[in-house]
This record gives structure tokens, C-alpha cells and sequence, in this order.
């Protein structure tokens, strides 16, 4: 103890201070010393996130403009700067549109559909009709912890055209199930449906607690009024809610732009490519060997991300 | 709760029972699959294809487990699953509470652009980064190893956010007390400023587990021979490989991936949802 009070503290300053309150000693030690135990505690994270993190988003930046290959790790000099053909190439190729669009219809289609099912589910929850709030909450929860390597498997199972209990399921009321993931045009719906079953928890979650900010005497004065509880909702509500309802979409919709191990699991991005996603591209590219090409889609999915985060403070500053 | 109408009292029952209906069945849509997945692993693989299907296991079997951890090598994808899970959280916990430390109350050159960096790294997709540091990785010569899983993950950027925002609660007073009456830096963040970070450090060790548990891509990149595979890795590779239609055998798999993060969130559930509220993050 009295070695380290010599260390951190000197004398001088000691006798300096008033003798009621602790002066701020921060502000009294040296800069330098300041400034070499503040990095003394922030140097273990910034190497490893140097090293792991920082530098692959450039390298992956400087990739994308190269045509490194798989097989140039051994002798880089072979690598040759191609500037944007690989970014051209990549507009020009059509499993590449294919995989845009489809990634795009997932956004589109589930962002939505999630956002409205969390919402419904948190309005539900919050309503006071309901006890045993608890067990829903943690039930309609579940599926956002599990790995979705593992509920792709299940939904498989489930979608399975002849063990299945979707099939089974339609079977008791006369409908013939049809073969859900081996059918183009119902393939991408149904990774759609099983994104929002096991997302609007989730969302469910931070709309609750955005439900329960908001100011009761409120509703109290739309009553009072004369609305009713749509009318409530509608004008009272959802403009309250605003903020949560973008940040939860954007969230979602930074997560449905990276699709990847549910088409890996159910489809292999089949069938004819029509699950095929632009991470399993990236994924595809980069098994082949493409490293350059993997990084330039990696990219556009990148600038799609940062687009989508700027769309929601732009939105959120917008309004009043 | 005070969104409740009062007057007419037989419409507010009405609406009571249709709302009740609606979310039992809403409830029964979310859990319904993972309790067939539980009861159908224990059928045997001829049960599973009958149809019509059978709800409750008419000849219940362990055939699918015993296959499992003695046909396949599941207890391995187990073991390196937890390993890696546990130095992954291990790593965040020591380095984002340290460099979360230093960001929220040490003054230093370059604290506001480091903070920047790492915010900004939040945003950037796992498919941006994985190829360069696939490449990183091979030239290090740790695919296929222990450390080539981990190194990746020791220093996430949400475990920055996460223990500076808390951090920053922590009064100056306690530190600035402490270092009055002596203490040594390092002193001062283990024996004063740790010990405030309980619920900090929970939330966020929780959360790593669980992603780290979860996670697919790079353990599916790194991990190159089967002694080294994760469990979402076995069980996504089975499932497009030679065994893919063994539904019995995959979802005994699933139960297996499943079920010890099912139990933890089940016992942890509130601190868990309102970490998740307070961050919105998953």
C-alpha cells in the first residue's frame, strides 16, 4: 500500500488538496502518466481488435480491387490490382442479381412481417388483460436463443413433404401440402415465415419496453377525448413508438441482409438458385477459391448494411 | 394496465378469452416444433416416416443418441464447443471490461477515436471480414487449431459498448477515493471497479456464450477436420451430407445444440430479457 500511494499520488500534490473533499486527482497527475495507464488498460483489446477486426475491413477493402486467389496465399506477388472489374463482374453475374433480389424480397418481405407479429405480440402482452405475462414473454423468446443451424434442421423435419407436420397438419383438412423447399416459388416464402417465427421475439421484447415508457396520462387524455382503443393505438401508440419501431426494423433488417444458414441447412440455396443469398454467394465465391471476387460482394452487402443504419437516423431526424 | 377500458364489463371478457386464445396459440406455434423435435428423437427411424405421424413415441428408443455419441463423435463437438465458448467469454470479459475501464473514466489521447472505431465496428458484417482473416489465420498456421476458433472473437466491439455505457454509472467519487487513499491502478480497477460491474459483467458474458455457442460461419471455414468441428458445424455438415435424410439421428443433434442453452436461458430468463431491453441487443 505505501509504495503504490508514493507511486500514484506525490507528495506535493498531497499536501496541496484541501482537506474536506478529495481534490480531483486525476486532473493533478501528469499527462503522461495519464495517458500511459489509460492505455496500459486499453491496449489488450486494441491489439486483437487491430489485428482481427480493424485491419481485415481494410484488407477486405484492398482485396476486393485485387484478383487474389486461393491459391496466391503461397506466392503473393502474382496478385495483381485490377481496380473495380472485380465490383463489375459482380453486377454482370447473374447468380449475383439472383442472390440480390432474393436477399432483397427476404428484407422486404420479412422485416415487415416480423415487425408486425413482435408488435401485435408486445400490444397483446401489454394490454393488462393478460396474467401470466412471464411465461409468454420467455415462451415467445425461446427460438432467439436457439442456433439456427439447429432450427433450420427442425424446420426441415417440419416442412418434410411425407413425415412432415405441416403436411400432416393440412392433410386432417383435406389439403394436399405441397413440397415446400423443393418448390421455387415457395422455398424463399417459407424461410421467410420460419425468419419472423423465430425473430419477433426478439422484437417483441424491445417494443414491450418501449410500450411501457410511454406516458399513461396519454391514453388518459385520447379517452377523455373520445377515442377508442384502435384510435388510441393509432395516434397514440404507434407516433410514441416511433423510434423503437425503426431501430427494431433496422436491426432486424441488418441481420435478414446477412441470411446465410438457413438456405445453407434447408435448401443449399436451391432449388435453381431461387434461395440463394448474397452471404451464401460470398460463401460460394470464397469456397471456389475467389477471394477477391468473395471480398468485393462482401462489400456491397457492407454498403447495403450501412445504408440501411443511415436510412434510420435520417428517418428518426427527419420527423418534427 | 390502464390501457383498459372500464365500462362494459361482459366486451372487456370477451376480449380476455379471444386474447388468451390467440396467444396459447401463438405459444403452441413457438414451442410446438421443438417439443416434436424432443419427442420425435426418441422414435425410431421407421416411426418418424409413418404416416400418418405418431405424437407420443409408441416405441421410445435411445437408438438415435446412442448413435450419436458413440457412431458419431458428438461428445467431441460437444467438449470443443463448450471450450471454445468458455475462452471466448472468458477473453470478452477480461478485455472489453478493461478497455471499457479505460474509455469511461481514464483520460487519454485517442480515447474518443478508439471509442469511434469500435462503435463503427459494430456495423460491419461477419462476410466482410472473414476472408481476410481466414487468410491471416492460414498464414498464421492455426487453421484447424483451438486458437485459430478463438483468436477472432477474444475482442468483440458489443462488449466495448456494453461495459463503457456501464461504466459510465460507476461515480467518479469511488475511484478518485481510492486512489487518495493509495491504491495502484490496476488495484483500483480489480478490487473497486470489477466488483460494481456484476450485472454488466452477466449480461455480457451471457450474451457471448451464447453467440459464441451459436456461432456457424467461421467455425465452418476454420474448423477443417472432424475433431475440430463445432456442434452447429457437425450438425449442419450431417445434414447436407451422407446423412441427410436420417431425421431421427439429426434431430437427436438439434436436441443436443439446443437443450443446455434452453436450460440456461431458462434459469437466467430475467437477467437475460432485460440486458436485452436495456442494450437491444441480442
Amino acid at each position: 500500500m505505501a509504495t503504490a500511494r508514493v507511486a500514484t499520488v506525490p507528495a506535493k500534490q498531497v499536501g496541496a488538496q484541501s482537506p474536506g473533499r478529495p481534490a480531483p486527482v486525476a486532473r493533478t497527475r501528469p499527462r503522461w502518466r495519464q495517458a500511459v495507464t489509460g492505455w496500459a488498460f486499453a491496449a489488450p483489446f486494441s491489439v486483437l481488435f487491430l489485428v482481427f477486426m480493424a485491419v481485415p475491413v481494410v484488407a477486405s477493402l484492398v482485396m476486393s480491387l485485387t484478383d487474389l486467389r486461393a491459391t496466391d496465399l503461397r506466392h503473393p506477388f502474382g496478385v495483381n490490382f485490377v481496380g473495380l472489374d472485380n465490383y463489375a463482374k459482380l453486377f454482370s453475374d447473374g447468380l449475383f442479381r439472383r442472390a440480390a433480389v432474393n436477399t432483397l424480397i427476404f428484407v422486404a418481405i420479412g422485416v415487415p412481417l416480423t415487425i408486425v407479429t413482435g408488435l401485435a405480440a408486445a400490444s397483446a402482452l401489454n394490454s393488462g388483460l393478460v396474467r401470466l405475462r412471464a411465461l409468454f414473454r420467455v415462451g415467445f423468446y425461446l427460438p432467439v436463443v436457439t442456433s439456427i443451424v439447429a432450427i433450420a434442421v427442425i424446420w426441415r423435419f417440419l416442412l418434410d413433404p411425407g413425415a412432415g407436420l405441416v403436411d400432416n397438419l393440412l392433410a386432417l383438412v383435406g389439403i394436399d401440402g405441397p413440397n415446400w423447399l423443393f418448390d421455387t416459388s415457395l422455398a424463399l416464402p417459407s424461410l421467410i415465415v420460419m425468419a419472423t417465427w423465430r425473430n419477433f421475439g426478439f422484437l417483441m421484447v424491445i417494443f414491450l419496453a418501449g410500450l411501457q415508457s410511454i406516458p399513461i396520462h396519454l391514453y388518459e387524455a385520447a379517452k377523455l377525448d373520445g377515442a377508442g382503443r384502435w384510435q388510441q393505438f393509432r395516434h397514440v401508440t404507434l407516433p410514441m413508438l416511433r423510434p423503437t419501431l425503426l431501430f427494431g426494423g433496422v436491426v432486424t433488417g441488418i441481420g435478414y441482409l446477412q441470411l446465410f444458414e438457413e438456405p445453407f441447412v434447408m435448401t443449399q440455396g436451391g432449388p435453381l438458385s431461387s434461395t440463394l443469398s448474397v452471404s451464401y454467394h460470398i460463401y460460394n465465391q470464397f469456397g471456389f477459391g475467389n477471394y477477391g471476387y468473395a471480398a468485393a460482394a462482401s462489400y456491397v452487402l457492407f454498403v447495403a448494411i450501412v445504408g440501411l443504419s443511415l436510412l434510420q437516423f435520417r428517418l428518426l431526424g427527419s420527423r418534427d | 394496465m390502464s390501457t383498459v377500458d372500464a365500462p362494459v364489463r361482459g366486451r372487456d371478457r370477451a376480449a380476455r378469452a379471444v386474447l388468451y386464445a390467440v396467444l396459447a396459440l401463438g405459444l403452441l406455434v413457438v414451442i410446438g416444433p421443438f417439443l416434436w423435435m424432443l419427442l420425435s428423437s426418441f422414435k425410431p427411424e421407421a416411426e418418424i416416416r409413418q404416416v400418418p405421424p405418431t405424437w407420443w413415441p409408441e416405441a421410445p428408443t435411445l437408438g438415435n443418441y446412442r448413435e450419436l455419441f458413440s457412431r458419431l463423435d458428438f461428445p467431441r463437438y460437444f467438449l470443443n464447443s463448450t471450450l471454445v465458448a468458455a475462452l471466448v467469454t472468458l477473453g470478452n470479459l477480461v478485455f472489453c471490461s478493461a478497455v471499457g475501464y479505460a474509455l469511461a473514466k481514464l483520460r487519454f489521447p485517442g480515447r474518443r477515436g478508439l471509442f469511434v472505431v469500435v462503435l463503427g465496428m459494430l456495423m460491419v458484417p461477419a462476410m466482410v471480414t472473414f476472408v481476410p482473416q481466414f487468410v491471416l489465420v492460414s498464414n498464421l498456421g492455426l487453421t484447424n487449431t483451438y486458437a485459430g476458433l478463438v483468436l477472432p472473437f477474444l475482442a468483440g466491439p458489443f462488449g466495448v459498448f456494453l461495459m463503457r455505457q456501464y461504466l459510465l454509472s460507476v461515480p467518479d467519487d469511488l475511484i478518485e477515493a481510492a486512489r487518495v487513499d493509495g491504491a495502484g491502478e490496476f488495484r483500483i480497477f480489480w478490487q473497486v471497479v470489477l466488483p460494481l460491474c456484476g450485472p454488466a459483467l452477466a449480461t455480457l458474458g451471457i450474451l457471448t456464450f451464447l453467440a459464441s455457442w451459436n456461432n456457424f460461419l467461421w467455425p465452418l471455414v476454420v474448423a477443417t477436420t472432424e475433431d475440430k468441428y463445432t456442434l452447429p458445424v457437425a450438425l449442419a455438415l450431417y445434414s447436407v451430407g451422407q446423412n441427410r435424410t436420417d431425421f431421427g439421428l439429426l434431430l437427436a443433434g438439434a436436441v443436443v445444440v439446443v437443450l443446455p442453452v434452453l436450460v440456461v436461458f431458462l434459469v437466467l430468463q430475467r437477467q437475460f430479457l432485460r440486458g436485452i431491453a436495456t442494450t437491444g441487443l441480442k
